[in-house]
């Protein structure tokens, strides 16, 4: 009896044991002065999706020139992951992730670390959004009567409309300006127009090409993506 | 040890003795223990797992200020949907109880109220779109892939799955699932795998791979070896996937491929050391044909650009030998009967230049390295039975190869395929969608002799095909309850102006009545909407309507007669039934009529946010330059347009302004005047 406790005490300390190992190497050969996320766009997936894009870094020396051999770990809370969680800046003192999304939609953050010559943690932050089924319809809406005017980028198979109109139109992004907007006066201009609600007549009515629950998607999709919330 | 032993058996023959001593203990000791048996049962009852969720959601629910409203609809106990001519036992509302609870909205599973959604969980249950097992009233059981549940909760990234199993037209609501299964056709999976749809027709492939019949006439042997070492060397845009062939074996296929090719060697180009000038020029007829609509080529900063109906031309210099490519922009059924590339009518300097422009573009260094001696015949016997071994034939049509028939799994069902069936590879976790993934991204992890070939396709790509095959499955009873038979309708123009049609391929881009391409206007009423001296005048020289439009319609150099005939046909079969096209008399309408549209057209309705009808002072990129279009469409359509775009053509960037009589009537009038000669300005 004696003996068999004396077993399982051993065990358990070595079981605690294990936690406080001794610190393995980083890997890393040279330690920067700031990081700085490459890109400042917000990705935006579907749940559980990879991410179109990677999420890129940039390690800094004092100069705010790119360091190589910076070790830089991404965190990311909340249920989504990245793929790698760390490694070792290049040549241009960039490195990347991808990252895949949660399950449930919403805002994922992310967080890339990495540490100066004393140890003192360097971090650079990000955003992401999932969006769920009713969401990303509404982004398929959005995408074919929307964005080209609401979004002033072109692409090579649309050429934005933004900067023809008067009254420039604003960003889904937009939270400061949208956010402030109740669901029903959203769903207003959506639906009867900019005139109907005193704003410019260049937002046509919606209520008589959309369905009530497509346009319910569109507001859904913008109420995901702006920000902040 | 032994005196402990002897103390505890005489305690319990005590024991014993107090208990079932004489017949009143023994009663009395049984009741008790029939008491505590019986009160195991309702014990055990009281800690079920969805117990506990209903009681969390009581207390989630008690210090809303809407909390008599929504425990009056609170049902307690085990709930169900039990359809059982689906098969569907699903008790999900009993832990996912305010499914139906819109002001919920934000709180977290299991009390999520359901997004807004088709069809009504009470005619199709949960499990038919979600999967998992229904019975269970259990978390775990219930999602997860258990050894007697294989089919776990679907991924909701994979959720479009489930509307694919009973709709076959794409929906706006399923991007992934439609490209998805226009990836099966565009690459080719559906001309080895068989896949029968929802609406019981084979899906057919859309990637129209050449025929190799005459091949030699096209090309030669050492192309032939590099292209199929590595198609994407050639073209980044190829659809042939990459069979990873060792340098022997692509020697034997292409001696083997070569030697079937059959048909007259083509007389060699007179003079087909082309000058830059020709080359300019045709670099200009290239541009001026549209040809980009359909065809890639990587420019000079290495993006490409252009349309994927076609190849892609980056290299095309390298690839064919010019006397063909002559032949080929001559006439291109004459080589390849019911290919997508229409009959161009080009002059003979036109071809010249067309030919001398195409064949500049060559990589040669791609060719240098290939020498190949002339093929043995026991190559050739081994480049058959390679042939034959990986089904080049089933998309190709290679002399003396016939059809392969079942050359790979039929994918009709594989969506519901049992786990038993499938053989993991390591490393990859046991479920459906996470296998499916893995077989697309790299077939030969399965194993090195797998015949699949690999695509390099990106991430969405892969997810958008896994959403496709998942909806293969073989839960027929669901779609017989809602789908009518699906009809196909396969419109073809007749008589001459059908010859034209189909020399054209006017349907490879445009659609009627539902056939057709979707890269340009529906023409199903084109005939209600234009004039016929602009229809004339527009199909002997298309210039572009939509300045924000990257795709044009080709000018195919039609004479006189091919155009009066081809409109003459327009205007009198593409007529809509909707109205009738002497509704309103254009010469009624009136100068009042029209100023008072022009202030509608300003203001209330702000159409020049999108359209240019003022050239000087206009800005809309979006919809088409009204600048001439008193001269483009008539009155009537224009009113009715006007009225209810989305009825006239459904999906429409046109809204459906649903405008009362009065002000379609003053903008059409205005609209009207617009008679300008002066060439509409695109944008700066």
């Amino acid at each position: 009896m004696k003996r068999r406790l004396i077993l399982a005490l051993t065990l358990l300390t070595l079981a605690g044991c294990q936690r406080s190992r001794p610190p393995v190497s980083t890997g890393a050969t040279a330690f920067g002065a700031s990081i700085a996320a490459v890109s400042q766009e917000t990705q935006v997936g579907r749940v559980g999706a990879l991410l179109d894009r990677p999420l890129a870094v940039q390690v800094n020396d004092a100069d705010g020139n790119g360091i190589a051999g910076a070790r830089v770990e991404f965190t990311a809370i909340g249920g989504a992951s990245v793929i790698p969680a760390s490694g070792i800046t290049g040549e241009d003192g960039q490195i990347a992730t991808r990252v895949r999304l949660g399950d449930v939609s919403g805002r994922y953050s992310l967080v890339a670390t990495t540490r100066d010559r004393a140890g003192k943690p360097l971090q650079a932050h990000f955003t992401t959004i999932a969006l769920d089924y009713r969401q990303a319809l509404g982004r398929e809406l959005s995408e074919k009567h929307c964005a080209r005017c609401h979004d002033e980028r072109s692409t090579a198979e649309r050429v934005s409309n933004h900067d023809n109109l008067r009254a420039p139109p604003h960003s889904f992004f937009d939270g400061t300006t949208l956010n402030k907007l109740p669901q029903s006066e959203l769903l207003a201009i959506v639906a009867h127009g900019g005139a109907a609600v005193g704003r410019s007549p260049e937002m046509p009515p919606y209520a008589a090409t959309l369905s009530a629950s497509d346009i319910a998607a569109v507001l859904a999709y913008i109420r995901a993506i702006a920000g902040p919330t | 040890m032994n005196g402990l032993g002897m103390n505890l058996a005489k305690k319990i023959r005590a024991l014993a003795r107090f208990l079932f001593g004489s017949s009143a203990h023994a009663f009395g000791t049984l009741s008790v223990l029939l008491v505590l048996l019986l009160a195991i049962v309702p014990a055990k009852d009281r800690f079920r797992e969805w117990l506990w969720y209903q009681n969390q959601y009581r207390r989630l629910i008690q210090d809303r200020p809407d909390a008599t409203a929504l425990e009056k609809r609170f049902q307690p106990g085990i709930q169900q949907i039990w359809l059982p001519d689906l098969s569907v036992t699903d008790r999900c509302p009993t832990c996912h109880v305010a499914m139906k609870e819109a002001s919920l909205a934000g709180v977290s599973q299991p009390f999520r109220p359901h997004p807004p959604m088709p069809h009504s969980p009470t005619e199709f249950g949960c499990t038919v779109c979600h999967r998992g097992q229904g019975v269970a009233t259990t978390v775990e059981e219930a999602h997860r892939s258990t050894k007697a549940w294989e089919q776990p909760i679907l991924p909701e990234r994979f959720l479009e799955a489930a509307c694919g199993q009973c709709h076959e037209q794409p929906l706006p609501g399923t991007p992934q699932l439609n490209s998805g299964r226009s990836l099966l056709t565009r690459y080719g999976c559906v001309n080895c795998h068989k896949l029968v749809t929802p609406g019981g027709s084979t899906m057919q492939g859309a990637d129209r791979p050449p025929s190799l019949r005459h091949i030699s006439q096209k090309t030669t042997r050492e192309w032939i070896y590099s292209w199929i070492r590595d198609p994407q060397a050639w073209a980044s845009t190829a659809t042939m996937p990459n069979f990873g062939l060792s340098d022997d074996d692509a020697r034997d296929i292409s001696g083997f491929i070569a030697s079937q090719s059959t048909g007259d060697q083509l007389a060699s180009m007179p003079g087909s050391v082309a000058g830059d000038s020709a080359i300019e020029q045709g670099l200009k007829l290239y541009g001026e044909s549209f040809c980009a609509s359909c065809h890639a080529m990587r420019n000079a900063s290495g993006t490409i650009v252009g349309g994927n109906i076609g190849p892609e031309l980056t290299r095309v210099g390298s690839k064919v030998k010019p006397e063909w490519l002559a032949a080929w922009l001559k006439n291109p059924a004459q080589y390849l009967p019911g290919t997508a590339m229409p009959h161009f009518r080009l002059s003979p300097k036109d071809l010249e230049q067309l030919t001398a422009f195409l064949g500049s573009k060559k990589d040669d260094p791609l060719l240098a390295n290939v020498h190949l001696d002339p093929a043995t015949p026991s190559q050739i016997a081994h480049g058959r039975k390679l042939v034959n071994e990986k089904g080049c034939a089933a998309c190709h049509e290679i002399n003396g190869v016939d059809h392969p028939e079942n050359f790979a799994p039929d994918l009709t069902t594989v969506g519901s395929l049992p786990l038993a069936r499938v053989l993991f590879a390591p490393g990859i976790a046991r479920s459906l969608p996470d296998y499916l993934e893995a077989k697309i991204r790299n077939p030969r992890a399965f194993g090195k002799e797998m015949k699949m070939p690999r695509n390099d396709f990106s991430d969405a790509q892969v997810t958008s095909l896994v959403v496709a095959l998942l909806a293969q499955t073989d839960r027929t009873e669901v779609r017989g309850k809602t789908q009518p038979a699906f009809t196909r309708n396969e419109f073809q123009p007749t008589g001459r102006a059908g010859q034209l049609f189909s020399d054209l391929h006017c349907l490879s881009c445009h659609s009627v009545n539902g056939t057709g391409g979707d890269l340009a206007p529906d023409l199903s009423w084109e005939g209600s909407s234009v004039r016929r001296a602009w229809l004339v005048d527009f199909l002997k020289n298309p210039n572009t309507l939509r300045p924000a439009l990257i795709r044009r319609m080709p000018r195919f150099q039609l004479s006189e007669n091919e155009a009066n005939l081809l409109a003459d046909y327009i205007l009198s079969v593409f007529q809509t039934p909707a109205f009738v096209s002497d509704e309103i008399d254009e010469s009624k309408l009136t100068t009042t009529e029209a100023s008072r549209g022009k202030s509608l057209y300003y203001g209330k309705y702000a159409c020049n946010s999108c359209h240019v009808l003022d050239a000087e002072n206009d800005k809309g990129y979006i919809g088409p330059v009204l600048t001439q279009v008193g001269l483009r469409l008539n009155a009537t359509w224009v009113f009715h347009w006007l009225k209810n775009a989305q009825a006239l053509r459904p999906g429409s960037l046109e809204l459906n302004w649903n405008m009362n009589d009065d002000d379609a009537r003053a903008i059409t009038a205005f609209l009207m005047q617009q008679k300008s000669s002066r060439k509409p300005g695109g944008p700066k």
